[in-house]
Formats: C-alpha cells, sequence, structure tokens
C-alpha cells in the first residue's frame, strides 16, 4: 500500500512539479483555448453562409454549399489542418495559433452549416407563408421569424459540435503547436510515464 | 357596373404530375364576399393561394386591381400587401407575444412607429374582442382566439382583400362561432373576401356569391341561394346532400 501511495507521489512529482512542468501544461490549455474559441466563431460565421447557400433558390449557391459540405465533411481534419498551414498559408507569417485556428473553423463550418440548415428547415412552411403573405420580404421573414424560432433547435447540437470541436484541437501538434495533448506527450516521453496522460484528460475535462 | 378587383383568366396549375387548376377564369368585384366550396382535392385552396402567389400559376393571368400580378419582375411584396391571409393553423408567431405578431409587419413593412403600430394593433384587438390578451404568447390562447388574432393581424396592413383558407377547419365546434362572427362583421363593412370554407350557414347568411370546384374546374356559381337550394350540377347535389344536414 505504501509502495503504491510513493508511487503515485512520485510520478505526480515528475508530471507536474520537477522542472515546473505545470507551467508547460498549463501554456499548453492557453493554446487549446485560443485555438478553440477562434475556431468555434469562424465555425458559426462559416456554417452560417454555407446554410443559406444551401438553402438558397438559386442553383449555383447550391453547388457551392454542397461542394463545400462534402469535401469538407469527407476528409480528415488533420489532413485539412496540414494543407491549410503547409500549402495554403506556407508563405504568409502569421501566428501558429491563427492559422490552426482557420483550418478548425473552416472544417467545423461545414458541419455547423448542417446543423443550421436542419434547424431552418424544421421550421413549419406555415411561418414563412404567414410572413410572405403579410408582405414581409423573404430576407426579413427569414430574419425576423424563421431565424429566432430555428435558434432554440439548433443551440444543443451545436453545442455538441463545439465539444468535438475543442477536443478536435488536439491534433495541432501536426503543425508543431503546443496545446495540452502535445505538452502531455512532451513530458511523457521524457519520463517514460504514460499515466501523465490522465492529467491531459483531466484538463480537458476541466476545460469543458 | 362596380369595379373587378380579382380577375383571374385560364388559371392552370399543377403538382408534379396532377393538374390541380384546370385553366379556372373568375371575376370578383369591390365588397364581394365569395365563397368557395367543393371536395378535398378539388383545388379550391390552391385557388385561393394562387391569388396572392403563395404557389406560383403555371399557366393564365391573374390580375389585382387591373395589374398582372404573376409575371417575372412583378414586386411581389407590395402586392401582397393589399392582400391579408388566414391560414386554416392560424400560422402565429409562436416566438412573439399577440401585440408582437400584430404590429411585426406594420413596423418592418409599413414604416409605422412602435406606437402607431400598438395603437392600431389595439384598435383591432377591440374589433376582435381580445384587448386583454395583448401580452400573451399564441402557446397560452385557444383556437378560435389564436384565429381571431390571426385575422387582426392580417388586418393591421390596411388590406383591401381578404383570403381566408378554411378559416374554421382547425377549429373546436364551440369555437367555430366566435372567429365567423368576426368575419360577418368584416363582410358587413364591405371588406372584399375570398373564402374557402365548409360553413354552409355563413355562405348562405353573408356570401354574396358561391362558386362550386370540382376537380379543378369552377362546376357551378351563383348566389348562395341559388346554389345551394337548387344545384344545377350532379356532382353539386351530391356534394351539397353530403354536407347540408
Amino acid at each position: 500500500m505504501s509502495l503504491w501511495w510513493a508511487d503515485v507521489v512520485d510520478t505526480f512529482q515528475r508530471c507536474f512539479i520537477s522542472e515546473e512542468r505545470y507551467k508547460l501544461l498549463i501554456s499548453g490549455i492557453g493554446v487549446t483555448i485560443k485555438v478553440s474559441l477562434l475556431a468555434v466563431v469562424l465555425g458559426i460565421i462559416i456554417g452560417f453562409l454555407i446554410a443559406l447557400c444551401n438553402l438558397s433558390k438559386k442553383k449555383a449557391f447550391n453547388v457551392i454549399g454542397k461542394v463545400y459540405t462534402d469535401v469538407i465533411r469527407g476528409t480528415p481534419s488533420v489532413t485539412q489542418l496540414m494543407i491549410i498551414y503547409f500549402v495554403v498559408f506556407a508563405t504568409i507569417n502569421w501566428s501558429k495559433w491563427i492559422i490552426a485556428a482557420i483550418a478548425f473553423g473552416i472544417n467545423s463550418g461545414a458541419y455547423v452549416s448542417e446543423i443550421i440548415r436542419a434547424g431552418i428547415l424544421s421550421i413549419d412552411k406555415g411561418q414563412t407563408e404567414a410572413g410572405r403573405s403579410l408582405g414581409l420580404s423573404a430576407k426579413q421573414t427569414m430574419m425576423t421569424i424563421v431565424v429566432p424560432q430555428a435558434v432554440k433547435n439548433i443551440f444543443p447540437a451545436l453545442g455538441n459540435e463545439f465539444i468535438t470541436l475543442i477536443k478536435e484541437t488536439a491534433i495541432v501538434g501536426y503543425v508543431g503547436l503546443i496545446d495540452i495533448q502535445k505538452a502531455g506527450d512532451f513530458i511523457r516521453v521524457r519520463h517514460t510515464k504514460h499515466s501523465c496522460l490522465l492529467s491531459e484528460q483531466r484538463s480537458y475535462i476541466s476545460y469543458l | 357596373m362596380s369595379d373587378v378587383v380579382i380577375k383571374v383568366n385560364n388559371l392552370c396549375k399543377s403538382f408534379k404530375n396532377r393538374k390541380v387548376l384546370k385553366g379556372i377564369t373568375e371575376e370578383i368585384d369591390v365588397g364581394e364576399v365569395v365563397v368557395v366550396i367543393g371536395p378535398s382535392g378539388s383545388g379550391k385552396s390552391t385557388f385561393l393561394r394562387c391569388l396572392n402567389l403563395l404557389e406560383k400559376p403555371d399557366e393564365g393571368e391573374v390580375m389585382i386591381d387591373g395589374e398582372q400580378i404573376n409575371l417575372p419582375g412583378v414586386d411581389v411584396d407590395r402586392l401582397r400587401r393589399k392582400m391579408g391571409m388566414v391560414f386554416q393553423h392560424f400560422n402565429l408567431f409562436p416566438h412573439l407575444t399577440v401585440l408582437e405578431n400584430i404590429t411585426l409587419a406594420p413596423m418592418k413593412v409599413n414604416g409605422l412607429s412602435a406606437e402607431e403600430a400598438k395603437e392600431k394593433a389595439m384598435e383591432l384587438l377591440d374589433r376582435v374582442g381580445l384587448t386583454e390578451k395583448v401580452n400573451d404568447y399564441p402557446a397560452s390562447l385557444s383556437g378560435g382566439q389564436k384565429q381571431r388574432i390571426a385575422i387582426a393581424r392580417a388586418l393591421a396592413m390596411d388590406p383591401e382583400i381578404m383570403l381566408f383558407d378554411e378559416p374554421t377547419s382547425a377549429l373546436d365546434p364551440e369555437m367555430v362561432g366566435e372567429v365567423l362572427d368576426v368575419m360577418k362583421n368584416l363582410a358587413k363593412n364591405g371588406m372584399t373576401m375570398v373564402v374557402v370554407t365548409h360553413e354552409m350557414g355563413f355562405a348562405r347568411e353573408v356570401g354574396t356569391r358561391l362558386l362550386f370546384m370540382d376537380e379543378g374546374n369552377i362546376l357551378e356559381k351563383g348566389t348562395p341561394d341559388e346554389v345551394l337550394n337548387d344545384p344545377k350540377e350532379e356532382r353539386t347535389q351530391s356534394f351539397l346532400s353530403k354536407v347540408l344536414i
């Protein structure tokens, strides 16, 4: 029993305390927070625009929306992240975390657009007809009647999407950003204490 | 001669391969209360919805005040302001209060101030007898109350014409009367109305003209007394024998 306890204390010591490792983990949390928050904002904006494309009556917009959602949802996010970082932004000297957030925002936008589209379609057609029959334009009807009601249906699904997104950011290590996951990895590799993984997990849970 | 306000010429409409309207031609004058009856699937709702372009006609012309409205490039929103519509399922906006339901369009479309719109809304609520419900949400109203609010909402835009699409079909029998009373009042005040309904009593009492539709055509028309008491067509007779008690 005392041996086991000693081991726990020793592991804790090595994972967090020695060489001030907790600082590495804390800065990792900071990166995860920065990337995921910006990505969430971008995801909502892109998602809303793509949803409007998908719902539009104009064929050209439909095609844009369809291609976007199909391409983004059909490829792994690691691949997208690496393409954005190493190809698209290769010659642009922005902070790593901003580029990573853009990549995640683009990814999330595809999923958010489907959530918004489903939310808007869930509103009874009669609501639109009532709005239009009163002389409101299509845009006014959408913004004052349909969207406010759709938001209620959209929120729960949107919450799920963002939890997924935050966890997804664990792959930013691929482009050299040190988030919670990567910080934990460094410590783990140096001390061959795999129980350090538990500390990463706890960090994510406390963030969420 | 009175003024023609709605003129429909050879109106055709299909959904997929089913022809719902097969060339409707009809004129409606100012101040008329035209009641449209007929079996379900006869195209009476579609006919009504074509008048304010909630359905786009495939062929034919719809003229409102002498202006053809089913042409590309016509400002549909402007024309719809002349026509109020009341739906079978009320279609009140559930996220807005009764007051907001009524004032939304006058403020957004006609640019009324909040006070002007409210004043007008209170007047209309008084007319439909629901002033005490002004700050309630639609969910807390009965069916009859909802429909009276829907009528007030449509009237708030000062329409020249009111279209009613089976306004009492979704109501409990007890509540039909209160809605019909509001409609009778409107008719008395000279509003031009087109009413799709199964309420033969209403048709008889306030209808100036009655159209019987079947399979996309207007089969028979005349004053309510003529059509209801002495139908010429066999189809009309068999329909009425099932509806009238």
